[in-house]
């Protein structure tokens, strides 16, 4: 289960930060992030609820980079 | 700019407001630190919060904890100008990368989008009505207006009008559609009025698919923008140390030698270090060029999936070609008229004579749907008269006979001729062949071959000059003509009569030969070739508009079926990692430069601030060079 979302990051480093945060958090199988289409692309593990992982990733994005928004 | 950026703005300008007045109120102590204590907190606040919460939250070394440590050891040491003024450079520089990037990051997607935004719905009373393209179930009747980009796949119930598939392609060649024709979702309606039949949802149509593939393309990573990454993970705990050690170990030479510690100095050189080592404008720089790329590369009508395959691509040595479809059109076509000597006496001019004979075939296969009856018929141009043939009667395997004009007429193969009784001539080019004969009596034979597309030739040449080593065909037509084709374009190697799991043999054949730098590229049009387009180093389909499967399969998708953008997409990819490189070094070299004169205290922390903003702003201004596409003759 693969889903898109829209996000807000200034820098490309930041971006990058982002990436790394998100591929840690439980429940996500892969997470890509292009800074360039502001997207965040995010693989679930099967058997997940997405929601809830969201969730975590969205926490674990602040965590690294205040400023970030992601829109779930 | 955005409300962010400007609120940005507005702080740059009070701060250089304030710096300015306090460089003429003339305070010493602790009121003159108070004072310089205002510009610098309004301008580095956000900055300084987010150094504090990345301690909080463990990630210690990054570029807003490089600035506070750098800009608040400088107010520790007394050096009030500085640290603000850094500070505030280092916000100009921010805010001109935001914008500057944000500029052509929109540029480039502009360049890409080509998402329908409605779709026109009629109402009872034939209202126009504007609905999201998303909502339109299969089978709505939607009106597309003059000007209008095509919303989603369909059939045109009612009308007639011009396409331009630009968008699509990057070649500006009008399709002309009438009733009963497919339409492709992404052309704009150049003319008419058109009523359409939708025949799939919006997330299925073509101009969606494109539309997800071009905006994942700059998920899948190359290996470059990998390594930055990576660099970056190391380099800046690496730099802080660096300028720990800067800071503390002169000076404890300089206690052990018995003289001044001089430790201002080199605190000072240490924090400059920090300044200086930033590692924005290679992290900034890289994806930019490779989106830039990518963006290039579709105006052209060259849909990259990843920067990964724009980076394979610029090392490719081996171009691997299907033929059929991809090298030459993929249609037959009469080739060859070649009446014999006897039917050819009875016309006034020999053209009469080969006019006569095409009519006589394609009136005697006018019953057939046979891709070769369709050529003659194509090739004959006029309408046929059912009513002057009659008794047509088809031979399995050998071809047709029928009644024309009241005469016998056979047409088909060698084995129609000798069932017949009549001795015919071989025919001599490359194709099929058929036979005509009039009331028993031998008329001619017409070549039919698949016909090389026009820009072959020139294709397989542009490859060459763009260097790639060998040219190769694959095809499971016949060596007769499979070498015939190869001759004709400059082909390097031919493999002929393969069947379509063969093809993946010979390219795995190829991969093994390769040496592991160079690259194999497979050119398919995407209908059959499925399993060798993902076993190439990167696969190409090409004619992808409106096959859905040579989207999915290939890596790179050409959206018409010239074979000259193969070379073209080449270029691009060249240029585009040579930018990323000289972006690399260029980036690299100047910090080096700069970090050494910092540790010596030749450079200053103005000087580290060009460091970092400037080479940042270069980096910037090179990789949007990037997306300019010059095709070179």
């Amino acid at each position: 289960m693969k889903k898109t979302y829209k996000i807000e990051v200034d820098c490309a480093a930041c971006a990058l930060k982002m990436e790394d945060a998100a591929k840690k958090v439980e429940g996500v199988k892969d997470a890509a992030v292009s800074f360039m289409t502001q997207k965040m692309k995010v693989e679930f593990e099967e058997g997940t609820e997405e929601s809830a992982v969201m969730k975590q990733v969205v926490k674990a994005c602040k965590r690294v980079e205040s400023d970030c928004e992601v829109y779930v | 700019m955005t409300k962010k950026q400007k609120k940005v703005l507005y702080r740059i300008i009070l701060s250089a407001f304030l710096l300015a007045v306090l460089s003429f109120v003339p305070v010493e102590g602790p009121l003159r630190a108070a004072l310089y204590l205002i510009p610098y907190l309004i301008i580095g606040y956000d900055i300084l919060r987010k150094a504090v919460l990345g301690i909080v939250h463990g990630e210690v070394f990054d570029e807003n904890f490089l600035m506070a440590a750098a800009t608040v050891g400088a107010m520790l040491l007394g050096e009030y100008v500085e640290g603000a003024a850094v500070m505030l450079f280092y916000q100009i520089g921010e805010l001109f990368q935001a914008v500057a990037v944000g500029k052509s990051r929109r540029n480039i997607s502009a360049l890409m989008d080509i998402r329908p935004d409605y779709a026109n719905i009629e109402g009872e009373n034939g209202k126009l009505s504007r609905v999201d393209p998303d909502e339109v179930e299969p089978g709505t009747v939607i009106l597309v207006q003059p000007g209008e980009k095509v919303p989603i796949d369909g059939v045109v119930l009612q009308g007639t009008s011009t396409l331009n598939t630009s968008a699509l392609t990057g070649e500006s060649i009008p399709r002309e559609v009438k009733e009963g024709d497919a339409v492709i979702s992404g052309c704009i309606n150049v003319s008419g009025l058109l009523r359409i039949k939708t025949t799939k949802e919006f997330g299925e149509s073509t101009v969606s698919k494109i539309l997800d593939l071009v905006e994942n393309s700059s998920m899948k990573k190359s290996r470059s923008e990998n390594f930055i990454t990576k660099f970056a993970r190391y380099y800046t705990p690496a730099v802080c140390g660096a300028a720990l050690v800067l800071a503390l170990l002169p000076p404890a030479f300089n206690l052990l030698a018995g003289n001044p510690a001089a430790f201002d100095t080199w605190v000072i050189r240490a924090l400059t270090f920090l300044v200086i080592s930033c590692p924005c404008a290679l992290v900034i720089s890289i994806p930019l060029s490779f989106f830039g790329g990518i963006g290039g590369a579709s105006a052209c009508g060259i849909l990259v999936k990843g920067s990964n395959y724009l980076e394979a691509l610029s090392q490719t040595k081996y171009v691997v070609f299907d033929k059929t479809g991809t090298l030459t059109k993929g249609v037959f076509a009469v080739t060859g008229i070649f009446p014999a000597a006897d039917f050819a006496e009875k016309y006034s001019s020999y053209e009469d004579a080969q006019a006569g004979l095409l009519e006589l075939a394609a009136y005697v296969e006018s019953y057939s749907n046979h891709p070769i009856s369709k050529s003659l018929k194509e090739a004959w141009g006029k309408e046929i008269d059912a009513g002057r043939v009659s008794g047509a009667e088809e031979i399995g395997g050998q071809g047709v006979t029928a009644m024309v004009d009241e005469r016998q007429v056979a047409a088909g193969n060698g084995k129609l001729m000798k069932t017949l009784g009549l001795s015919y001539t071989e025919g001599t080019g490359i194709g099929t062949v058929v036979h005509v004969a009039v009331e028993g009596s031998y008329g001619g034979y017409i070549l039919i071959a698949d016909v090389i597309k026009e820009q072959s030739k020139e294709a397989v040449r542009a490859l060459k000059r763009a260097g790639v080593k060998t040219t190769v065909m694959l095809t499971g037509d016949s060596r007769a003509v499979a070498e015939h084709v190869a001759a004709e374009l400059g082909i390097d190697r031919v493999k002929s009569e393969l069947l379509p799991g063969d093809k993946v043999e010979e390219v795995e054949k190829l991969l093994l030969e390769k040496r592991p730098k160079e690259k194999l590229a497979f050119v398919g049009d995407g209908i059959n070739d499925a399993p060798v387009l993902s076993r190439a180093d990167i696969g190409i389909a090409m004619g992808a508009l409106g096959s859905d499967a040579a989207i999915e399969a290939a890596d790179i998708v050409l959206m018409d079926d010239n074979p000259q953008k193969i070379a073209l997409a080449i270029q691009i990819s060249r240029k585009c990692l040579r930018i990323v490189y000289e972006n690399i070094i260029f980036a690299l070299a100047v910090k080096a430069v700069c970090l050494l004169l910092g540790a010596v205290g030749i450079a200053n922390m103005w000087m580290a601030i060009f460091a970092d903003v400037g080479v940042m702003v270069l980096a910037v201004l090179n990789a949007i060079r990037c997306l300019r596409v010059k095709e070179k003759a």
